[in-house]
């Protein structure tokens, strides 16, 4: 059994007001779409069950995938790699194929070279060859994050420890790290030189410019008692706040969570790997153990769709069931 | 205030206990053999996301000695960087050093910042 968070922005996605929070457990796919300048997600279990086509009239449809903690051989789950692998399946049978993939993080599980090398291998199996990643603090372990950037930034211009920023059919997207540096008893942290950037890079864009932020720790203080925010990511908000639409994508967090405040929506995908718990339900953030037979629903995807000249991008959830 | 002598525990024992145990923290990974009952060394626990105790209390020259049993990687940093961090520690896996100059000594996890706990190092 699962849940799912649907939201039409279509018609409010401007001057939407208020506060919208959701929590969705879904499995394994979130399908984000870029629809007017607001991102809709739909799981692929929801997509196959309309039919097995997406939205159409679609301008740019991408794909979102996290946290698949290869290398990770516990009890939630002894084999992240094929878990990884049934994700690209999905993806490959998918009608339309996403331009791109965006990985947010947890690549692997300790940084390992195998690990790594792991990762790299099983995701020649997708048919979608452009991949964004941004790194997860599983990534970045011992040594800053030299290795993960050699890997992982070879198509964009990485500035400092790794953030960027890239235009896709009139959306611009901005990949930013917030997973080094942290300070004892902090939360994720951009820090001073990457927010700097931030407001330089986004200086020159028209507030009609769909904008899509990804990262792997939530930009919004989710849960601030197991880490799951941002401390500085009010400010890295604030430059955005003059654009008509921004989607905020996250990991970190293993679980579909949505919030939608103003013209920005955020939204954190699952993990292709195990689930963690709901913020304050357990002990511990830690890996959550489920009967290996609801495993596969509680894993996911995300697809996004953009349709030019609408103002909110479709965001769509799928498990890998 | 504190001497890193990776690998080398013994030497860093001798080191340490000999002339200079009131300035000198010194760390020896892999001390797999310790045992956490014996008179002089004291264990820290990391579970659920958190050190305990809390707070641990010892003398110059003591052992301290971090083992994780959670199924998620954390590290044991100083926040004033006063002894050297250890790796990231999986599950099982462990890191020692060997406690020096008297005073207090915060740390933390690195890779999930919440986590913090204290040393504070009392006179032999």
């Amino acid at each position: 059994m699962f849940d799912y968070i649907s939201h039409d922005h279509e018609h409010d996605g401007i001057d939407r007001r208020g506060f919208l929070k959701c929590m969705a457990w879904a499995g394994t796919g979130v399908l984000w779409t870029i629809s007017g300048g607001v991102l809709v997600s739909k799981t692929l279990v929801q997509i196959a069950k309309a039919g097995g086509s997406l939205p159409t009239a679609t301008d740019l449809s991408f794909l979102q995938i996290s946290d698949s903690h290869i290398g990770f051989s516990k009890e939630a789950n002894k084999d992240v790699t094929e878990t990884f692998r049934i994700a690209l399946d999905r993806i490959n049978a998918m009608p339309t194929p996403p331009s791109f993939l965006i990985h947010t993080g947890d690549i692997t599980q300790l940084s390992k070279p195998e690990e790594f090398d792991t990762f790299d291998e099983v995701l020649k199996s997708c048919r979608t060859k452009d991949v964004f990643f941004v790194p997860g603090e599983h990534d970045v372990l011992n040594d800053g994050g030299k290795l993960y950037r050699e890997r992982y930034l070879k198509n964009v211009e990485g500035k400092g420890s790794g953030w960027y920023s890239f235009n896709k059919n009139g959306v611009h997207f901005i990949g930013l790290v917030n997973v080094l540096n942290l300070q004892a008893g902090g939360l994720g942290q951009l820090g001073e030189e990457q927010l700097d950037w931030l407001e330089n890079d986004v200086k020159g864009l028209g507030s009609s410019t769909p904008i899509v932020v990804f990262a792997h720790i939530p930009l919004w203080t989710v849960y601030p008692q197991w880490g799951w925010g941002t401390s500085d990511s009010e400010r890295a908000l604030g430059y955005l706040k003059r654009f008509g639409s921004v989607t905020v994508l996250n990991g970190h967090i293993h679980q579909v969570l949505q919030k939608v405040e103003g013209n920005v929506t955020f939204h954190t995908a699952m993990s292709t790997a195990f689930p963690q718990p709901a913020p304050g339900t357990a002990p511990s953030p830690g890996p959550m153990k489920v009967p290996a037979e609801k495993l596969r629903s509680m894993l996911g995807l995300t697809n996004v769709q953009y349709v030019h000249g609408k103002s909110a991008l479709a965001v769509v959830d799928s498990n890998l069931n | 205030m504190f001497t890193l002598i990776k690998t080398q525990k013994y030497s860093a024992l001798l080191f340490a206990s000999s002339f200079l145990f009131l300035a000198n923290f010194a760390l020896g990974q892999d001390e797999k053999e310790a045992s956490a009952a014996s008179p002089g060394h004291n264990q820290i626990v990391i579970k659920d996301f958190d050190f305990s105790p809390k707070t641990l209390t010892v003398k110059s020259g003591e052992k301290i000695t971090w083992i994780n049993r959670d199924d998620e990687p954390h590290t044991v940093v100083s926040v004033e960087k006063q002894f050297k961090k250890s790796s990231a520690l999986d599950t099982d896996q462990e890191f020692t050093i060997i406690a020096g100059a008297p005073g207090t000594y915060t740390y933390f996890c690195s890779v999930h910042p919440k986590m913090t706990g204290t040393i504070v190092v009392e006179k032999s």
